[in-house]
């Protein structure tokens, strides 16, 4: 007998010939956001704001027409010389850097390239208010996990209208089907151990349009 | 049914003499022997539990951070309007899970071949080893990147790809961070398997594992088969439950979900060695197999008044890194309790309940860790000769039966404690009896029960039959 | 209205004076107390310890006693009173005995301090106890039978009682029956600090709704000669006076 037909017979023998009916799962938890949090949008937008803040990221809010230079002024911040973006990062995000090198992703760098870098800007798929978290699935703006991993510093760029009010609301945004990371801060060390992955610094530029 | 002299009747346990006749120690024959060859001893809870407690500094700390984290998970929980109807669905889901495991194992196996990686069986720990350390092997240069983990801990993974000749870089290690850049093939846990979409969820806090899976170009990630949820949907529960319930955070710093092998992104080869090691014997035992909703959150361990002064060594006499009170039912569920450490186990709990008020799937930790206690029991009551237990439980049982058996014990028992005591204080019993007057005074009983008095206030009153 | 009297078996043995409390309180009330008198233990003890082939003798044994007695079952012991509300029906399923479970949910049973609030409606009961005295929720009334603030409310109500907070309080005093002699070490260690925030508290007397967690918390004040006394919550609600 093959290593999986012995575990699945060992599943079946324990479930035994008459299994219990369908379990139903009760579903009356909260779905959406509720309460003074969500009473409006700018309500939502500012829940996330401050949940990110106490997380230790730095966060900012800009109209849209500001945002190259807010982008531009926190890779100043950085003094970053060369950063990487994903290959379709919108290019007016990045219309008012001076000095500054913008890799694009498209020759796909390997790692040592990626650590060399200054930091990385990307979008995220949505953002979660109650939590703080932004997730990046891979899609516009936002390029392979390994970009966002590798360079110790990361900006992330969120659209007021990704920011959904709870978890449900992401979970059901997003596609199983392609990698997600869902960053709620930077990583954090356990007491002990060596020094945590992922970018030590994270900051964000909220954009109301 | 009392002697002439006042001493127990031996047929009636309840005599507090028949309790003085037991021995003290607990110890069995097969420990005892193994210990005169010098050979280790698996230490059963009481004798781990009283090393632990002489460690003052460390029952200090443990008391510190156990504070600590039960205000942090409090703080999460409470901030939560739903989180009791998020308990109930997050029951709900891993028992409809677990009722249909083999079914959903099987759709997750065929939704991660969809999504180009290949899952593979392990029926024990060994079964484990052997698998990861082949693929590891085949797709490696003898460096292999290790995010450590529970079910990797329980399978004593790290140790053996070590054993095997492979340099193991742990990836929380003081030289992970940049070691895990160079390597070739890594190893991870897994938290949650999603059996229709075939995603792998990875919950952490220092991205360790996040590394892993993400910059070598073979991943093997090793997951519990327990850990299988029915549909994606059902993540918008755990991923409230887990986080909050188990670091107190909103949510996991880090959250890695994938599904196979995605192109241009991540390890172009992907395994998930699915383990049973015990999981389906748990599955078998219809009471038991609630213990198998377990998401791994710790939070029992963090409100368990045993835990906080004994620590995780007692609850985990095998060092599986499953401790705690979760530990102290899911060890003896999954290897039985026909040895002395399993058995001792499921006695290693007040039934305080606060760890089922606590748990975030709502496993009646209480509940089970009696279930196991009568398993136990059953499992001595056929050896040759009884345990001195047993046979004065049965005679507690035939006393009660019966109200005046009941009352003459009672008076038996009141006349021999008199002899023990002192002012009305009985500061040490010989036996059994003596680990309570060890450090605790027990009052004498007093020379009138409650039914006699009821008898004498109201002798002409018919008390009812 | 009429009351069958559950005494616990430790009770009856041990600590008559609860029982004897309870009945002087209730009558006080004008309610009616009758005493089954072929009643003897609950099998909690059994049933916990993993006895539990005597612990369904000891069940049937119960409902069958307490049906017949017919009416209202009330128990100082909050532990037993848990242990016929939610075990039996384990106690019934792990016997393979749907006789047992239907007769244990036909059982109507209360711990004290629930039939005093929820059916009596009362929290003054009309007690004069004046010490200070600071109450152990143990943990079958706090999370078998979460009876929540009753207790507190009754007490608030005796005259010239002073109540103190018993800091920590829900946390376990470490007695769990069996648990107090097969892990001895770890429930000294768990009684000690127990008592060290009793004694905190200043408090004379500490009460609560189960006597052997107070026989547990007791010996080891009595044996550090704490000079603070254990009280069962009904002894201080039936007393009208100074007993000591």
């Amino acid at each position: 007998m093959s290593g999986r037909d012995e575990v699945l017979a060992g599943v079946r023998g324990a479930l035994g010939e008459r299994r219990r009916a369908d379990v139903a799962v009760p579903r009356g938890y909260l779905t959406r956001l509720t309460g003074p949090d969500a009473a409006s949008r700018a309500d939502v937008v500012a829940l996330f704001t401050e949940r990110v803040a106490a997380l230790g990221v730095a966060v900012r809010h800009v109209g849209g027409d500001e945002l190259a230079t807010a982008v531009a002024a926190v890779l100043w911040g950085w003094e970053a010389k060369r950063i990487v973006v994903p290959a379709d990062l919108p290019y007016g995000w990045l219309a008012d850097l001076d000095g500054v090198r913008a890799l694009a992703d498209s020759t796909v760098l390997d790692v040592p390239a990626l650590a060399a870098v200054d930091g990385v800007v990307t979008g995220c798929a949505a953002a979660v208010a109650q939590t703080g978290t932004v997730v990046l699935d891979g899609g516009r703006a936002q390029g392979r996990r390994a970009l966002t991993l590798v360079p110790d510093r990361h900006l992330c760029v969120v659209h007021a209208d990704q920011i959904v009010g709870s978890v449900p609301e992401a979970v059901r945004r997003l596609d199983p089907d392609v990698p997600q990371a869902w960053i709620s801060g930077p990583p954090v060390a356990t007491p002990g151990d060596g020094p945590p992955h992922g970018p030590r610094t994270l900051e964000m530029l909220v954009v109301e349009d | 049914m009392t002697s002439a002299a006042g001493g127990p009747d031996p047929h009636a346990g309840f005599g507090i003499g028949a309790l003085l006749g037991l021995v003290n120690g607990q110890q069995g024959s097969a420990a005892r022997r193994r210990r005169a060859e010098g050979k280790p001893v698996v230490p059963r809870f009481a004798e781990a539990a009283r090393e632990a407690l002489a460690d003052a500094g460390a029952r200090h700390e443990l008391a510190e951070s156990a504070a600590a984290a039960r205000e942090r998970t409090a703080a999460a929980v409470s901030e939560l309007p739903d989180w009791e109807a998020l308990r109930a669905a997050g029951a709900a889901i891993r028992d409809r899970a677990l009722l249909d495991l083999d079914v959903h194992l099987e759709t997750f196996e065929q939704a991660v071949a969809d999504a180009g990686g290949t899952v593979h069986w392990a029926r024990d720990a060994s079964a484990a080893r052997r698998i990861v350390a082949s693929l590891v092997r085949d797709a490696g240069d003898g460096e292999v990147a290790v995010a450590d983990g529970p079910v990797l801990r329980e399978t004593g993974l790290a140790g053996s790809l070590a054993a095997r000749g492979l340099a193991v870089l742990d990836a929380s290690g003081p030289e992970g961070r940049d070691r895990v850049r160079a390597a070739r093939v890594a190893v991870t846990g897994a938290d949650f398997l999603v059996a229709d979409s075939g995603t792998v969820l990875l919950l952490e806090a220092d991205g360790a594992a996040r590394a892993c899976l993400t910059l070598p170009e073979t991943l093997v990630c090793v997951a519990g088969l327990d850990r299988v949820v029915p549909e994606w949907e059902d993540m918008e529960v755990l991923l409230q439950l887990l986080p909050r319930a188990g670091r107190g955070d909103r949510l996991s710093p880090q959250v890695s979900a994938w599904s196979g092998a995605v192109p241009g992104d991540g390890p172009g080869e992907v395994h998930v060695v699915l383990v049973d090691n015990g999981r389906a014997r748990i599955l078998a035992d219809e009471v038991g197999r609630e213990a198998l909703r377990c998401i791994g959150c710790g939070a029992c361990s963090a409100v368990c008044p045993v835990y906080e002064r004994v620590g995780e060594r007692p609850f985990d006499p095998r060092g599986t890194g499953r401790s705690g009170p979760i530990g102290a039912v899911w060890t003896p569920l999954a290897r039985g309790v026909d040895r002395a450490p399993e058995a001792s186990l499921p006695f290693a709990s007040t039934l305080c309940g606060a760890c089922a008020d606590v748990c975030p799937v709502k496993i009646d930790i209480p509940g089970l860790l009696v279930h196991l206690r009568g398993e136990v029991v059953d499992a001595r009551r056929h050896r040759p000769v009884p345990t001195p237990e047993l046979a004065v439980m049965r005679g507690v049982a035939w006393t009660m039966a019966d109200a005046r058996r009941f009352e003459t014990a009672t008076g038996s028992g009141a006349r021999w404690a008199r002899l023990l005591s002192r002012g009305g204080r009985i500061r040490r019993l010989p036996g059994l009896l003596g680990r309570w007057t060890e450090a605790r005074d027990l009052t004498a009983p007093p020379a009138e029960p409650f039914r006699a008095w009821w008898r004498r206030r109201a002798p002409s009153r018919r008390s009812t039959k | 209205m009429r009351v069958a009297l559950f005494v616990a078996c430790v009770d009856d043995a041990m600590f008559p004076g609860t029982g004897r409390a309870v009945t002087s309180l209730l009558e006080r009330l004008g309610h009616e107390v009758v005493f089954p008198a072929d009643q003897t233990c609950c099998g909690q003890l059994h049933w916990t310890t993993g006895y539990r082939r005597e612990a369904a003798g000891l069940a049937r044994r119960f409902a069958g006693v307490f049906a017949g007695a017919g009416g209202t079952v009330v128990t100082p012991s909050a532990s037993c009173a848990a242990a016929v509300r939610s075990s039996y029906r384990s106690i019934a399923r792990a016997a393979g005995d749907p006789g047992l479970e239907r007769a244990a949910a036909g059982l109507e049973v209360y711990e004290l301090t629930e039939f005093l609030v929820d059916v009596l409606g009362v929290t003054d009961v009309g007690a004069r106890f004046p010490h200070r005295v600071t109450y152990q929720p143990t943990c079958h009334a706090a999370r078998a039978l979460r009876v929540g603030d009753r207790p507190l409310r009754l007490l608030r109500a005796v005259k010239d009682l002073e109540l103190v907070e018993l800091p920590a309080g829900e946390e376990c005093c470490g007695f769990g029956g069996a648990f107090a002699v097969k892990n001895a070490d770890v429930s000294v260690a768990m009684v000690a600090d127990k008592v060290r925030h009793v004694r905190d508290t200043g408090a004379d007397v500490v009460c609560a709704l189960d006597n052997a967690c107070l026989a547990h918390i007791g010996g080891a004040l009595s044996r550090l000669r704490a000079g603070v006394r254990t009280a069962h919550l009904a002894e201080i609600l039936a007393s009208t006076g100074d007993p000591s």
